[in-house]
């Protein structure tokens, strides 16, 4: 094996091996780790760096590998979406109106990175309450992609929400993040950087301690450098969870062995509604593309349909908002968060500390929400989209009567200018009508890196698999990822002199 | 259903029949919250009783309380209820600082427990049927505190999530007795079942009544909702109040509109708190937290077979044993007095029993204010007292004394019988001579019986005096009836 120059370039496999064979520890990884953060502070992906806690638990891992008590992610540092609860690390969820809320519990996700020997960098950077696909509704300002397009000095978006794990991933800040996931969060900013994004099956990991956006429809997942990385990661994320009751009670495989085994026979749907008037060229050609290359090395591919597609962004729209509505009630400015000052009575304490603490975005979806649970429009949106979802969901289990994954384009396009979809919400919205459907359904779906438009920025593929059913999309992304050969790495632009 | 013409209302133009509903919240008893592990107990520091979740931190989700789910369809089966083996939790939503989360988990479209009927026991030993229309589980708010600072408010979250059940009444009652004794008889079945400890000075029980009057047989009026009245007194009182002033609306040639009203207890009166069209358009929809509740129906006949004897079925029970509807009914009304009686009454007339409960023990509780539980006297105790009655030993005057010094002293009721010498005199020797000197010392009233017998009482009351009472007064009557030669009706 053939180790990257730098400390900072492994991936998470990598490093594993390499700190079990002794030949780095974890201080180095970690310290050169932080260097790489603090001199990327360009990319703005970090929203609060956590060094000394890295540096403490690289120590205590450490100790471990020399004592032979090593765990399975013992002393490899990740970065963490900042919607994690992290008890006594401030988590913002990239909102003002959380701006100094540290939490005095922890996530049950991270809890188990950590138990399981992981290391924390710090938290990073993402659209407000999850909600944007490119990170500029963030309070802390926008992360930025770390591509850019040949010739061009343009700041890109990593995609959203979860665009500051993404660019932290895809600029070497850490060997792995984790991110949340509620129509695309993880998957649409994998795409767009070129990492691998795994949104779970709602349910695999528990949502117990991550800040909610949509219940129904979030699901915490891997962002990384390679499909094993996703798989190694998700292994160790995964559980059920007494604290959540949505959380599902199916035991966790090794999903790294799992991803082992090659496609011969898996059968792989191309479903025909994802073919979308105005997508680019690039896009459909990689489609096929990746169609090709799964075929070649042995799948079976069959031509599906899921009629229902093209009501998903719609039901989705109105799904997640309602559901926002009444979770973001609960920052009302009475017992933590942001509290607007000055003000003569309890209505003008929420209306003043809401109107300060949330930003334009969060506000609109709160809007929406409430309009369409409200009484006598219930029916016509909230209770039609309910109907919606179920059918959506229907497609899916008759598509996967035919077939054992379903590809699809990751994205309807690479990643974009900053600013230049902000005016218009609905085009930022059609950035996630590849990967919404998913959740509506509950689904786990894989974001890989597939290849580069002729402009140079990385596109995804994805794969849909069938509920809990990740392991087959493990070894279908394995598949392209061996085939794609994506061995691009963007120029470190952005790194002080 | 209407109802009869004592119980109507006059007016200035017409008899008015008023029509009540009632939504009670009974607090679940469980050791712990609805969707957390926080406690429960009453009296708490404020806000020391509170987890992330009661206090709507960020994260923060929901888990059922098995035991409360329990609890709520034990009530569900003590209100000969349907029970819906799937129900809905939904998301009510509104802001209220004491509401952390900015809404309340309850269920809206699909309780736990469906239709059911409750018999409510009147003054006169007549029942009747209210029915039930539902039953739900609901999280409680906390407490806003308004008098601790001259400008803020502060907020107690003890109370936030702890299980409450909703039960709803359908527009079944007539009067106000009616809606007391709903109000009792609902209290003494969730007493009864273990599901709610009824305690309404500390608010585990609170009522909102719905109000309407019509013409007898008429369509149903408008309805007023009087919200939180919290003692049985007061239900009846805001009844009142609350027909009184719409029938004087109506005739006054006025109508009245839908609106929520609160109970003055110290007035005495009802006022508006807000109109239909400033009611809340709560959003409820389905909470994405939490699964549907599915219940199994063999988990159900479980907790059935555990029910105990309801107030219904042993009032039945008592009243074949030779209860009156109305004693019966007393006695049932707490299962502790309803076990105590049992008790009390082994091996005795059930009858005697229950007069000597009725008339000695609750007067004795209430002249001390004291509670059945608090009773000082054993029910064995009492027991052996009624049965020395019942066996002559002693005389009824004699058992009241003997209570009166058990209640008082303590000890055992036949010990003292024989410490103190207090059996009956029998012996018609000792009878006989108390005679002869009561006829000796008053000549005068020998001669005055002759023409008036009624003065026979007198005689036994002298008789009596002379045996310190502990003659059989039955046996008194008869030798000075013979002695006298009195006729023997007198």
């Amino acid at each position: 094996m053939s180790l990257p120059s730098s400390l900072a370039s492994f991936n998470l496999a990598e490093a594993r091996d390499a700190l079990k064979a002794k030949s780095i520890s974890s201080r180095e990884l970690t310290d050169a780790l932080i260097r790489a953060a603090a001199d990327s502070r360009g990319l703005n992906a970090f929203v609060t760096e956590t060094p000394e806690r890295a540096v403490e638990m690289a120590q205590a891992s450490d100790l471990r590998i020399k004592h032979g008590e090593a765990r399975v992610l013992e002393g490899l540092p990740l970065a963490i979406k900042d919607l994690f609860c992290t008890k006594g690390v401030r988590t913002t969820a990239g909102s003002k109106i959380l701006s100094n809320f540290v939490p005095p519990y922890e996530s049950t996700v991270t809890q188990n990175l950590w138990n399981a020997g992981a290391v924390m960098l710090g938290k990073t950077n993402m659209d407000e309450f999850a909600m944007g696909s490119s990170n500029e509704t963030s309070a802390a300002g926008p992360a930025l992609n770390p591509w850019r397009a040949k010739n061009s000095n343009a700041n890109l978006v990593p995609g959203g929400s979860s665009g500051g794990s993404a660019a932290a991933v895809a600029g070497d800040l850490c060997l792995a993040a984790i991110g949340t996931d509620t129509g695309g969060s993880i998957r649409q900013p994998a795409a767009v950087t070129g990492i691998v994004g795994l949104k779970p099956t709602y349910g695999r990991c528990s949502r117990f301690g991550i800040v909610a956006f949509a219940s129904s429809l979030d699901q915490a997942g891997p962002m990384t450098k390679t499909v094993r990385d996703a798989a190694m990661l998700l292994t160790s994320m995964a559980s059920v969870d007494p604290k959540d009751s949505t959380s599902v009670d199916i035991a966790v495989p090794d999903y790294e062995k799992q991803m082992a085994g090659g496609i011969k026979g898996l059968r792989v749907g191309i479903p025909r509604e994802y073919r979308i008037d105005g997508a680019p060229a690039e896009v459909s050609a990689l489609w096929e593309k990746g169609a090709a290359w799964l075929k070649a090395q042995g799948a079976e591919i069959v031509e599906v349909s899921l009629p229902h597609t093209k009501y998903a962004l719609p039901t989705y729209y109105i799904v997640a908002p309602a559901e926002a509505s009444s979770n973001l009630a609960r920052y009302d400015g009475v017992r933590f968060g942001h509290r607007a000052k000055g003000v003569s009575d309890i209505t003008e304490l929420y209306e003043n500390s809401r109107a300060e603490g949330f930003g334009a975005e969060v506000q609109r979806r709160i809007l929406i929400g409430t309009y369409v649970l409200s009484a006598g429009y219930y029916d016509a949106y909230y209770a039609r989209a309910q109907k919606l979802r179920t059918l959506i969901k229907r497609d899916f289990d008759q598509a996967f009567e035919r077939c054992d994954v379903l590809l699809t384009p990751a994205t309807p396009g690479p990643a974009f200018g900053v600013g230049e979809k902000t005016a218009d919400p609905v085009s930022m919205y059609l950035q996630d009508v590849f990967t919404v459907t998913v959740n509506l359904a509950g689904l786990p779906a894989l974001s890989v890196p597939a290849g580069l438009t002729a402009n140079g920025l990385p596109l995804g593929l994805q794969l849909i698999g069938k509920a809990f059913d990740e392991g087959t999309i493990l070894r279908a992304g394995k598949a392209i990822e061996d085939a794609a050969q994506f061995i691009h790495k963007p120029t470190d632009w952005w790194r002080a002199a | 259903m209407s109802a009869p013409a004592s119980k109507l209302i006059k007016g200035q133009t017409c008899d008015w029949e008023v029509v009540i509903g009632m939504e009670v919240h009974a607090q679940v008893l469980s050791k712990s919250k609805l969707f957390s592990g926080a406690s429960t107990e009453f009296g708490a520091e404020p806000n020391a009783q509170v987890s992330f979740i009661d206090a709507g931190m960020p994260g923060m989700l929901p888990v059922i309380n098995e035991k409360c789910v329990e609890q709520a369809v034990r009530t569900g089966l003590g209100l000969k209820a349907k029970i819906n083996l799937a129900s809905i939790f939904d998301r009510k939503n509104y802001f209220y600082p004491d509401l952390p989360q900015g809404y309340q988990i309850s269920q809206y479209k699909n309780p736990i427990v469906g239709e059911g009927e409750v018999t409510i026991d009147l003054k006169d030993g007549e029942s009747r049927k209210v029915g039930i229309e539902r039953l739900h589980l609901e999280q409680d708010a906390g407490k806003s505190l308004h008098d601790q600072h001259p400008d803020n408010s502060y907020v107690d979250l003890n109370r936030s999530g702890i299980a409450l059940m909703e039960i709803v009444t359908k527009p079944d009652m007539r009067s106000s007795e009616e809606a007391a004794a709903f109000l009792r008889k609902l209290r003494a079945i969730v007493r009864y079942l273990g599901t709610c400890d009824g305690n309404m000075d500390e608010g585990s029980m609170r009522a909102d009544v719905n109000v309407s009057v019509r013409k007898p047989g008429g369509p149903l009026g408008t309805r007023c909702e009087i919200k939180n009245v919290n003692s049985m007194r007061f239900i009846a009182q805001a009844v009142e109040f609350e027909a009184r002033r719409q029938i004087e609306i109506i005739e006054g040639g006025g109508t009245i509109k839908q609106e929520t009203r609160l109970f003055d207890s110290r007035q005495g009166e009802t006022r508006s708190m807000r109109s239909k069209e400033e009611a809340h358009d709560y959003r409820y929809f389905p909470d994405p937290d939490l699964l549907p509740l599915e219940l199994d129906a063999a988990w159900v006949a479980e907790i059935e077979k555990s029910l105990p004897e309801l107030p219904d079925e042993k009032k039945a029970r008592f009243m074949a044993m030779g209860l009156s509807a109305y004693d019966a009914s007393v006695v049932v009304a707490e299962r502790e007095l309803a076990d105590y009686y049992e008790e009390l009454a082994k091996g005795v007339d059930a009858k005697a029993a229950a007069n000597w409960l009725n008339n000695e023990i609750l007067g004795r509780l209430n002249r001390d204010g004291l509670s059945i539980a608090q009773v000082p006297v054993s029910a064995a105790a009492n027991n052996a007292i009624v049965m020395m009655i019942s066996d002559h030993t002693i005389s009824g005057k004699i058992a009241k004394d003997l209570l009166d010094i058990v209640w008082s002293e303590g000890g055992e009721p036949r010990a003292i019988v024989e410490a103190r010498g207090l059996r009956q005199v029998t012996d018609t020797g000792a009878i006989d001579a108390a005679i002869e000197k009561v006829i000796a010392a008053n000549p005068d009233k020998v001669e005055e019986v002759k023409v008036k017998p009624k003065l026979a009482a007198w005689f036994v009351g002298q008789v009596m005096k002379q045996t310190g009472g502990k003659a059989n007064p039955a046996q008194v009557n008869a030798l000075l009836k013979a002695r006298l030669n009195l006729p023997d009706e007198g």
